[in-house]
């Protein structure tokens, strides 16, 4: 019984040292302020259009299926 | 033993929250808040202007991020027509490099008064939703305006219409 206890209450203290991480804003999300590399140029996987449709084409071409390229953009996220 | 591990977890089950707490003890500054003193959050690259009993336009821009570019030359001309009536215009630079700070002020040559914040202290206590975000602050120092973003005119047209609202205001005591 009390082992059982101390099993809990052991989890009990695991699970609020693990949700107070999630509960840090800086730990989870980039802050607007602090978007300068997300913002470069080079972070944007479509700067290249024509390298792009290479790639697509030879996508095409192997597997038989187009498009499902559903890449989330870069950005510095303003306005 | 039992007890001392119990009393050990009821502790790092305190410290847990308030370690959680403290992380969001910074909210944003929105109408109605106080806006911070400017002498508060280490900001270099001049001397804040003298802003009591002003209506104060804070703008928090970046040299990397587009609309601050186009929002430069406009509270130029805002702080041309308004300076007279008692508006400062006050711009914080959050750029990570000093360097990318400096061309970017060099380049665009504002009409008005640009402070660096390379720490990141001061963005952080006011915690803008975006980039460019402007803050429009009334003689008593409390924020009745938020600009998230820039409109082009459109943001021009609304800032200079609240501008003129506060300006005829009467000064409240702090």
């Amino acid at each position: 019984m009390k082992r059982n206890r101390l099993k809990l209450s052991l989890l009990a203290a695991l699970a609020a040292v693990f949700q107070s991480g999630c509960a840090t804003p800086s730990a989870v999300r980039v802050h607007p302020w602090e978007r300068a590399s997300l913002a470069d140029d080079t972070m944007n996987p479509d700067r290249d259009a024509l390298g792009t449709s290479m790639t697509e084409h030879v996508f095409f071409s192997r597997e038989a299926a187009s498009g499902g390229r559903g890449v989330g953009g870069s950005g510095c996220g303003c306005n | 033993m039992v007890a001392a591990v119990t009393r050990l977890t009821r502790i790092v089950c305190m410290a847990a929250t308030a370690a959680a707490l403290t992380a969001q003890s910074h909210a944003q500054v929105v109408p109605g808040n106080s806006f911070p003193s400017l002498a508060a959050g280490g900001l270099s690259g001049g001397k804040a202007p003298e802003t009591a009993g002003s209506v104060l336009l804070v703008d928090f821009w970046a040299s990397w991020c587009a609309p601050c570019k186009a929002s430069f030359p406009a509270y130029s001309r805002i702080q041309a027509a308004y300076a007279a009536r008692g508006l400062a215009v006050v711009a914080i630079g959050v750029d990570d490099s000093p360097s990318a700070y400096e061309a970017f002020v060099a380049k665009l040559r504002p009409g008005f008064t640009t402070l660096y914040d390379p720490q990141h202290k001061f963005v952080s206590l006011v915690q803008v939703p975006t980039m460019p975000t402007s803050y429009l602050v009334d003689r008593s120092g409390r924020v009745r305006f938020v600009h998230p973003g820039f409109h082009g005119d459109q943001t021009e047209r609304e800032i200079r219409a609240e501008i003129e609202a506060l300006l005829d205001e009467q000064s409240v005591a702090r």
